[in-house]
């Protein structure tokens, strides 16, 4: 009978998802998956990314020049010394300044782009602007590390605390199946209402009573039977129920955590966000971005850093002192930064008024965990921190090294519907591997 | 030979699923009235004849409240008052559905509507990949809406898009070279023949391909001062006299300094020409049907014909003898018994509704879903874009098929598939179910703060006075516009029988139930 098509379209998604279109690249029968040498034998099962959007400045976080003088330090120009040796950090981050044993620090990133949205993409996906929209590295994760190959769990394995980023769609190609559940809602709130997960003001009992309502009088679902649209709906909202009063309701249910811990991460969106990505990738979810707004300053810079800093410092502190705790941090990447850096001499003209724009020639990046190096400093920048010195970090450079630890293939190819040779993240001439921190 | 693998897979799916034998000459109620397939014009007659070949028979024609329902959210894209509804339903004359249609398609939703698809195709963004910025999106936008609203002949829709120069933010027209990924001329090349041919020209000789990009060679970009302007404009430099080859082998004469682009755009809009007419009557089809005659929609090629290549063959006709109209394609469309048919198929054939021998049924799109819950609710949704800085929130009241740019954040428009116009495909939409979706229907609190807060369903509520049966119509009649059977009363009623459940609090169950409903939730 009926569908058609969604007949077709399960069957022409299943069939890029075979790879039927990336040009006989694999045969029919054969998933895409794990075996066809995309995933290798990983250090990192995880990735925490803590998405700093607008551009935090590489001066007043990871990269601090205070004898660049005071048009470009402002009044945070006494970096403090760090648990490595000879690493200093702005004096804003004191508690981030004793975990420096568990990251290290990419000063020398660079790609070059002032515009939000191409420079989101280039530093979430690693590719330049062509022809097709590449997915981010959380959506490659997702496709690779999650439902298509052998994740088991309810929890989507590509979650994003708590808002869309946006500026481009995530999953690129991909497709939707591959965006990223973003959770709505505030972990700090009494109840982190995750949506569709967790609702308030309606209990256990309501909700099976509501659903008995609505089977008995599902009339048009029962005149077309067994379509397999219907039929699909119908697994989907299995699903659903299976994830809002199974054991995924408890994993984003902060109040499991003893009081002390969640004043530790910090009572603030933020840091309970944290807290949040901590017990996920606990419970086994590949990637976790945590879309932490607020730091396009083009205005009152010093500020927003003297408000946004703290809660910063908190917070990461606190996540990697805890996964530590519980010998998670050998497994789960960290990695902290925003789509550019700012730009190194203060704006201190009108309509400014110290103020710091936007600024993709260098800027910094945090890493941690899933099996890099600790306590180092990859390039560096010049005295002002307005160009690379040496060893430049390309954004494709990192999350090939991230992949890499992710024992994701950079070489291998994605599905795609223009059929274009797409490899996941090749590496252009020049460019290489983190070995530093490898 | 990629067509080969698909057959195969498709015919183990088809296999696999063998379903139920149902409605064999039973009206089901309240989905159809026992009229049985007739021919109302020549699409259904071209349909019969091809369905006997294949021993095929059609559905039933559908009831009233399926056809008045249906027919606003394929035109629109909204769902009718409870009001208009139970209006229609007591009229009892005889062309009242051929009225409805004529009274849509002069709506001035139907431009709503339209310029959604046609933002989805042109890659109305602001930004990434596309980056517009707000500017343009709203010139382009305004543009692309007047001229579907002023039912501009699609010759010249097509004419006014491929051959304008000037300044992204004040000559609209030219967003069409702005919006695309890169500009070489294969790049601009392969978004022509999309758009205008529904070919993919990757696909293409190579030969082929460049003859088609010459024409596009000489355009263009400059920036100005204005913060992502853009300027799309003609080689200055380029004054010799060409000879390019059309794709139909025939030469184009391009006299010195004059634009190529416009030789293109004759021989694209020619009566005769193979692509122009297929590409937008198979597209009507595919938006009224949600899958096309070809299918995919923008995929014609020799080795994907059209299922009824006909009737295909008749809308191109109507469309040239109508001077390009759209709306006359769309009124043949929905006045045939074809586009009438329940959704529920008489014949064993699994593809019944791939072949049009039902009504296909598909779940809505994002925008249209969230719409019509804000109607029933009487609730709005908020929208904002983070440029230009600072923030900019769009009113309201504006619905969500009317957002112009796709780079505005939704959660919700995101899970049920909204497309980010990256490429223009039509396939980048995706209307196919999937768990987020049915997890935000069922316990978000998006979702619950609309019912729970909503004046419209209290109000609702009081003007039933206490009268639950009264109270379950008006809900039926708001939320599917129809009446509730007396079974559902009957299990409504038996639901509630030993529970002490405030009138309110059923209301807002039942209002959950139905909007989780199939039947809500899928055109059919």
């Amino acid at each position: 009978m009926n569908n058609d098509i969604n007949n077709f379209k399960i069957t022409r998604r299943r069939a890029l998802k075979l790879g039927l279109l990336t040009a006989g690249a694999v045969t029919i029968g054969e998933p895409f998956s794990a075996e066809s040498a995309q995933v290798k034998e990983a250090s990192a099962k995880s990735v925490i990314q803590i998405w700093m959007w607008g551009g935090p400045a590489h001066l007043d976080t990871f990269d601090p020049k205070p004898q660049a003088g005071s048009d470009y330090c402002g009044p945070l120009n006494k970096p403090i010394n760090t648990n490595a040796d000879g690493i200093r950090i702005c004096e804003k981050l004191p508690l981030l300044a004793k975990q420096a044993d568990k990251y290290s620090l990419i000063r020398s990133m660079t790609h070059g782009i002032n515009a939000h949205e191409t420079a989101s993409y280039k530093v979430q996906t690693g590719h330049d602007s062509g022809r097709l929209v590449y997915p981010s590295a959380g959506a490659v994760v997702s496709l690779l590390k999650g439902y298509d190959n052998g994740y088991k769990s309810n929890i989507p394995p590509y979650i994003v605390l708590t808002q869309p980023q946006g500026r481009f769609s995530e999953s690129g190609f991909l497709g939707i199946k591959y965006k990223p559940f973003s959770t709505g809602s505030d972990p700090n709130r009494k109840v982190f209402a995750v949506e569709g997960i967790i609702a308030e003001g309606i209990d256990d009992s309501h909700q099976l009573s509501r659903r008995a309502l609505l089977s008995s009088i599902d009339t048009f679902g029962n005149v077309l039977g067994k379509n397999p649209l219907f039929t699909k709906f119908d697994v989907n909202e299995e699903k659903a129920y299976a994830m809002m009063f199974g054991h995924s309701r408890d994993v984003f249910n902060l109040a499991k955590e003893k009081d002390s811990l969640r004043e530790k991460y910090g009572r603030n969106t933020f840091g309970q966000s944290c807290l949040a990505a901590r017990r996920l990738v606990e419970n086994g979810v590949p990637y976790v971005t945590i879309n932490y707004k607020g730091w396009d300053t083009h205005k009152q810079h010093f500020q927003t850093m003297n408000r946004k800093l703290p809660e910063f410092d908190a917070g990461i502190s606190a996540l990697l002192q805890d996964l530590s705790d519980r010998g998670l941090l050998d497994s789960t990447i960290i990695w902290c930064g925003g789509e550019f850096g700012r730009s190194p001499k203060v704006q201190w003209n009108p309509p400014w008024n110290g103020g710091r724009s936007h600024y993709g020639k260098c800027f910094s990046t945090l890493i941690a965990g899933g099996g890099f190096k600790n306590s180092v400093v990859v390039g560096e920048s010049d005295a002002t921190g307005s160009e690379v010195k040496n060893r430049p970090v390309h954004p494709q450079e990192l999350i090939a090294s991230i992949y890499k630890q992710l024992g994701i293939d950079a070489n291998s190819k994605l599905p795609n519907l223009a059929g274009v040779d797409t490899k996941i993240m090749p590496l252009e001439k020049g460019n290489k591997l983190l070995e530093e921190i490898m | 030979m990629k067509h080969f693998r698909y057959t195969i897979l498709f015919s183990i799916i088809t296999i696999v699923i063998t379903l139920p034998v149902m409605a064999k000459n039973n009206p089901v109620h309240p989905f159809e009235d026992g009229k049985e397939f007739t021919c109302a014009n020549e699409i259904d007659r071209l349909l019969l004849r091809s369905l006997g070949k294949k021993n095929i028979t059609p559905a039933n024609i559908c009831s009233d409240e399926v056809f008045f329902r249906r027919v606003y959210l394929d035109v629109i894209g909204a769902i009718p008052d409870a009001k208009q509804a139970k209006k229609f339903l007591l009229d009892s004359k005889l062309n009242k559905r051929e009225v409805l249609i004529n009274s849509l398609l002069d709506d001035e939703r139907f431009a709503d509507y339209r310029s959604q698809k046609w933002c989805d195709i042109l890659r109305v963004k602001a930004e990434f990949p596309i980056n517009l910025w707000p500017n343009a999106v709203q010139a382009y936008y305004h543009w692309i809406h007047a001229a579907i609203e002023a039912n501009m002949p699609y010759d010249k829709f097509a004419q006014e898009l491929l051959t304008s120069s000037g300044s992204n933010f004040r000559k609209p027209q030219v967003n069409f070279f702005r919006a695309i990924q890169g500009n070489s001329p294969t790049q601009i090349a392969n978004a022509v023949a999309l758009t205008f041919m529904g070919v993919r020209l990757e696909k293409f000789p190579p030969e082929k391909r460049s003859e088609i990009e010459a024409f596009f060679s000489q355009i263009l970009y400059k920036k100005t001062a204005e913060w992502k302007e853009e300027i799309v404009y003609l080689n200055p430099q380029f004054y010799e006299p060409m000879t390019l080859k059309l794709p139909d082998g025939k030469m184009a004469k391009i006299a010195a300094g004059s634009d190529p682009r416009i030789a293109f755009s004759d021989w694209l809009t020619n009566q005769q020409n193979p692509y122009f007419a297929k590409n937008i009557t198979n597209r009507i089809w595919s938006w009224i049907f949600g899958r096309g005659l070809i299918h995919e929609a923008d995929d014609i090629r020799g080795d994907n014909p059209p299922v009824h290549p006909q009737i295909l063959e008749f809308l191109e006709k109507e469309l040239v003898s109508s001077n390009y109209e759209l709306k006359h394609i769309f009124r043949l469309i929905l006045n045939s018994n074809t586009y009438q048919q329940s959704s529920i198929p008489k014949s064993n054939n699994a593809n019944s509704g791939e072949l049009f021998a039902c009504y296909p049924i598909r779940q809505h799109g994002a925008e249209v879903i969230i719409d019509a819950l804000s109607k029933i609710t009487g609730s709005q949704e908020k929208y904002s874009s983070p440029i230009p800085e600072p923030f900019t929130f769009i009113p309201t009241e504006q619905r969500s098929i009317e957002l112009a740019d796709s780079s505005i954040t939704s959660q919700f428009l995101d899970i049920f598939g909204r497309p980010a116009r990256d490429s223009g495909l039509e396939s980048e939409r995706d209307n196919s179910p999937t768990p987020p979706q049915r997890r935000h229907m069922i316990n978000s609190s998006h979702i619950q703060k609309k019912i729970n807060r909503s004046k419209k369903l209290r109000a609702l509520i009081r003007r039933s006075n206490n009268d639950s049966e009264l109270l379950i119509k008006n809900l039926y009649m708001t939320i599917l516009s129809r009446q509730p059977t007396q079974t559902e009363i009957d299990a409504i009623k038996n639901h509630y029988q030993d529970k002490k459940t405030s009138t309110q609090e059923a209301a807002a169950d039942l209002v959950w139930a139905l909007i989780n409903s199939k039947e809500f939730l899928f055109q059919h």
